[in-house]
């Protein structure tokens, strides 16, 4: 059986519009490869860490402790719904390494004497792990051996507590408690400078004087149970032991990484698709309203016929659908090679020993009818529009659009407007629907492009506040305990190149607010403290008033509470006394979640004498290298933080997700600028050809016939800006605060200069777009022009 | 000359079709009895604007009566919804229209088919463009053929489907007179092969000669019909 003749004209149809109709596949196209490529990584990462998580018995609670018996470990393993149990020896050492001038932070994990962990089991990359019985051995995570061009035999140095050992590299492993390594008081992982050392557990408690003790637990839970009240359970029963409060995986370091990153490649899975298709609609809409009307008199000879309203609405919906089913197999195809390349790379950024790499069937059939619906409803309008013509009016020929007086004439005659400008203006308000919708579409642009370029001036508030303003230090030395405050400064004062240190005590709690708790760090300092400081919602340095707490906005916001608020403050180590505190005032800090008092009332409150728990050091630099040296051999440092390293790598590591972000913007408010002006320049034309070539033949040169095409375009596309602003500030604002998470917050900073960058490269693009059009205009054959009906 | 039956195709009752514009009320038909006898060639004349072509809308299922009834055969076609309107034109009615409506993008061959393709009954596209005359052109583009061959391509989708009536509005008012009389020549031979009822629109009253029964319009009445005892072949009009 021959193909239908309808279908034939669909076909020429779908040829005759091949420009506009790839056009819009293509944005489809990326919409879908984007739905593939991030919920494909999605999937994958997802399913790769619950794998190995499962293979390799990451645990489910954590908890720490100062120092608890062995003997204790039957009692915990006898708790309900608590399966296996762990106890470690955990601490910082400070390293020593070939090569390197700072001092790098080590985290001792401990071996069970056994050998063989049976919760969070390492994967063996290459050696083997330490010998139980052996000395001086330890197995290392294998991104701080390959930053450091490690192998299994090379040694390093250690300062394990005050004893400098050297120590040999048995082995390189990975592990799921450590898939994402970020040091103590690092913003993002420093390979080189944070590592991860396995040892023997005799060894570990030996330099850490816990023997026949841990410091360090964690525990698998049995199916069903509820980790909340094992956590209690373990709370209680760890109190007596300076437990600082039992833990579940979101706040397992490494795994909170990991979930930040996939929710947020599920927002990136959930926002930028639908943006595509949305795009992709818009222009189906165009297109296939400028075509209905081109072919009432064909709808109607279709009606006379007998063709049914419904065979003459699928008709049109065919069109857009074979548009979607091309754009279809262009995403499927790319996507499944980026998602694919990209979940690679990821793997390796991640160091997975392994990878699961699924697209779920599922997905692709979801992007395709995603895809079909979004044609599908751009092309409804015109598609119910062809449905329900009269064919009694589709078959006269179509009525001179009815052009009504408007308000503006009056203004026209006044400000002398020309011929062509009142025939542009009149265009306009003639189809009041098509003009707003395009109109809206370079908004959407403006918006986009605002929503991305935000980002740089927030980067250089936050970096400015955080490292500028609050972190004013060139290095802080992490004390592995909290230390009498005079000893510990005198004793920082006497190292090379000390220009200023000051004290910070720090103290973990649990903050509660009605049926709301935070855990963090109360810190506090010496009023007039100048290198490290607290910054108001202004940014003024504030000190925190002796009765009072100082909030950072987050964790108000978390706790639900405001300056002059009351929140209970249980502390999480000493006496674990519970104080009620008033909330004296709210703190601006985009990294990390903070907590501020003032010195001398927590120590009130602790009745403690006046410790530190860090030092703020400000080194002149040229004694740095003396500096780091004298400070690897200090037994009290363990952990030393250069606040330059820190900016460094925070900027690296942002800036690459900036430029990646930019640049899908950018594409995307390219795609939306060209599709919406290239398509409307065309209906122009075809809607004006016979007027504009009538005007020629009147004498109007084609500058002046020019003026027609470009104007509509340019005054829909000024208009827009002052919407795509406002469409811009409230996605920027949005995306502001979905970046927020317990480890940084990015402010939104909008600039004039922002605005001014969206808006240029939006009317630019839409000028040189309609230019391209333009060009066609003086094609235009004069003769043919005014013989086609219309 | 053949006999005329005593068998009414269509017969309006009253027929009145007001258009309202919104701020003025159009009459365009204005209570309009008349049959339509089958087989018959008939011819409607009149000034623009006397509401021929809404007669033939009407009687076609393109549009309703305001008021009154219009039966094909038993069949009250204003008592019919949408879809069944559909069906009617569909199984029973081909149209001409004075600007052809071909398809652009198919040829003559598919634009015949177009009718075919939906037909309960049709005769093969190429048998239809054969009938006008059209047998060598059948893969050419409505944009390569002449404005009388692009006519005929219309009659020949229109008769493709085998219909009892033939309503043609103008079908030679953008021709000259040589190619309207190819058109005509082709109405009238189908009309008398076929069996075809055939309606004809025209301002021209040279037309009326070839007509069975002609019905004279002005003012959305019928002011006057006749049949024709002697009726002109074709080829003996011009204009
Ligand atoms: N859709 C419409 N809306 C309003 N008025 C209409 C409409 N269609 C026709 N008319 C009016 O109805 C009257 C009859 O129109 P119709 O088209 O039937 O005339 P006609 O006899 O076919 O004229 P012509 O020979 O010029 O084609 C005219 O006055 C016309 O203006
Ligand atoms: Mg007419």
């Amino acid at each position: 059986m021959p193909m239908p003749a309808l279908w034939k004209k669909l076909v020429r149809d779908l040829a005759r519009l091949w420009a506009q109709a790839t056009a819009i596949a293509l944005v489809l196209a990326a919409g879908i490869a984007i739905l593939l490529t991030t919920f494909g990584m999605f999937r994958a990462l997802d399913a790769t860490r619950a794998a190995y998580y499962e293979r390799n018995r990451f645990a489910d609670v954590f908890a720490s402790v100062r120092r608890a018996p062995m003997s204790i470990i039957p009692e915990i393993e006898g708790l309900d719904g608590v399966l296996a149990v762990e106890a470690r020896v955990a601490g910082l050492a400070t390293l020593d390494l070939p090569g390197r001038k700072r001092p790098a932070i080590g985290r001792i994990v401990s071996l069970p004497p056994g050998g063989t962990p049976r919760l969070n089991v390492p994967v063996v990359r290459a050696g083997r792990l330490p010998d139980p019985s052996g000395r001086d051995e330890v197995a290392v995570n294998s991104r701080f051996a390959d930053a450091n061009g490690f192998r299994p035999g090379d040694r390093f140095t250690a300062n394990l507590n005050g004893r400098k050992r050297e120590l040999l590299i048995t082995g390189i492993v990975l592990s799921p408690e450590f898939i994402y390594a970020i040091g103590p008081g690092m913003l993002m992982p420093d390979n080189a400078g944070y590592g991860i050392l396995w040892m023997p557990h005799r060894e570990a408690a030996a330099a850490f004087d816990l023997s026949g003790a841990f410091n360090d637990l964690s525990v698998q839970l049995a199916t069903g149970a509820n980790p909340q009240d094992v956590i209690a359970a373990l709370d209680r029963l760890l109190a007596p032991y300076g437990a600082t409060g039992a833990h579940d995986r979101s706040r397992q370091l490494s795994n909170s990484f990991i979930e930040a990153e996939l929710t947020q490649l599920k927002g990136s899975s959930m926002l930028l698709p639908p943006i595509f298709f949305a795009i992709a609609a818009f222009l189906v809409n165009m297109v296939m309203a400028r075509l209905v009307t081109l072919e009432r008199p064909q709808i109607g000879l279709l009606k006379a016929i007998g063709y049914t309203n419904r065979e003459i609405a699928l008709h049109y919906l065919m069109l857009a659908i074979l548009v979607a089913v091309v754009g279809i197999i262009i995403g499927w195809a790319a996507g499944t090679w980026l998602a694919r390349g990209l979940t690679r790379l990821y793997a390796q950024f991640f160091t997975f020993p392994f990878l699961i790499y699924a697209v779920p069937a599922g997905t692709y059939v979801v992007a395709a009818v995603l895809a079909v619906a979004a044609a599908a409803a751009g092309a409804l309008r015109a598609t119910l529009q062809a449905a329900r013509l009269p064919p009694a009016v589709a078959m006269a020929p179509p009525a001179p659009p009815r052009f009504r007086r408007t308000l503006l004439e009056p203004v026209f005659r006044r400000l002398h407007v020309s011929q062509p400008m009142r025939m542009v203006l009149r265009g306009i308000l003639r189809w009041p629907i098509r003009s707003t919708l395009t109109m809206l579409g370079y908004a959407l642009a403006v918006a986009v492009l605002v929503a991305t370029r935000f980002f740089y001036d927030s980067l250089d508030l936050l970096l400015d506040a955080t490292f500028y303003q609050t972190n004013r230090q060139d290095v802080t030395l992490v004390l592995a305990d909290a230390l009498p405050e005079t000893a510990a400064l005198a004793e920082a004062q006497r190292l090379p190149g000390v220009l200023a240190v000051e004290g910070t005590r720090s103290t973990p709690v649990e903050l509660v607010s009605g049926n709301r708790a935070k855990r963090l760090g109360i810190e506090a300092r010496r009023p007039g403290a100048t290198l490290s400081r607290v910054l108001d919602r202004d940014g003024r340095p504030v000190t925190p008033p002796k009765g009072g707490l100082l909030l950072t906005e987050r964790v108000a916001r978390q706790l639900g509470v405001g300056a002059g608020d009351t929140v209970e403050v249980r502390f999480l180590s000493g006496r674990r006394e519970v104080h009620l505190v008033t909330v004296s005032g709210i703190s601006r800090q985009f990294i990390g979640l903070g907590a501020f008092m003032d010195f001398d009332a927590l120590h009130r409150v602790l009745r403690e004498g006046a410790r530190v728990t860090a030092l703020h050091v400000s080194v002149d630099n040229r004694a740095l290298d003396a500096f780091y040296r004298a400070v690897k051999d200090m037994p009290k440092v363990t952990a030393v933080l250069s606040l330059r390293e820190s900016l460094r790598t925070f900027r690296d590591t942002i800036r690459k997700n900036v430029v990646i972000m930019n640049t899908v913007n950018l594409v995307i408010a390219f795609l939306i600028t060209f599709g919406v002006a290239y398509n409307q320049a065309r209906i122009q034309l075809s809607e004006r050809s016979r007027e504009l070539a009538s005007l020629r033949i009147l004498g109007f040169t084609r500058a002046e016939v020019s003026t027609i095409l470009v104007g509509e375009t340019l005054i829909l596309v000024l208009v827009a800006q002052p919407f795509g602003w406002l469409i811009g500030s409230a996605i920027a604002e949005a995306l502001a605060r979905n970046s927020e998470s317990d480890l940084y917050t990015i402010p939104a900073v909008l600039e004039p200069h922002t605005f001014a960058f969206a808006s240029l490269v939006v009317i630019l693009l839409a000028i040189f777009t309609v230019a391209i059009v333009r060009r066609r205009l003086d094609r235009l054959d004069l003769v043919t022009a005014m013989k086609t009906r219309e | 000359m053949r006999d005329v039956g005593p068998d009414p195709v269509f017969t309006t009752q009253d027929l009145r079709k007001v258009y309202d514009t919104g701020t003025r009320k159009v009459v365009a038909l204005d209570g309009v009895d008349l049959k339509v006898y089958a087989a018959e060639f008939t011819v409607l004349l009149g000034p623009s604007g006397s509401g021929k072509s809404t007669l033939l809308n009407i009687l076609g299922g393109l549009d309703r009566p305001t008021s009154g009834r219009v039966l094909f055969r038993d069949l009250d076609l204003t008592a019919l919804d949408d879809r069944g309107l559909t069906e009617y034109r569909r199984r029973h009615v081909g149209f001409v229209f004075q600007f052809y409506n071909l398809v652009p993008s198919l040829t003559a061959r598919e634009n015949v088919q177009l009718v075919t393709d939906v037909s309960p009954d049709p005769m093969p596209a190429d048998e239809a463009l054969e009938l006008v005359g059209l047998g060598e052109r059948m893969d050419h583009f409505p944009a390569e053929l002449s404005g009388g061959e692009q006519q005929r391509v219309a009659i020949a989708r229109a008769i493709a489907k085998r219909p009892e009536v033939l309503l043609c509005d103008e079908p030679t008012g953008a021709l000259d007179s040589h190619t309207g009389v190819q058109v005509l020549s082709v109405l009238d031979s189908i009309n008398a092969r076929l069996g075809t009822t055939t309606v004809v629109i025209t301002h021209n009253a040279a037309i009326e000669r070839m007509a069975h029964r002609v019905f004279h319009f002005s003012d959305g009445k019928v002011r006057e019909s006749y049949t024709n005892p002697n009726r002109a072949r074709p080829e003996e009009i011009s204009w």
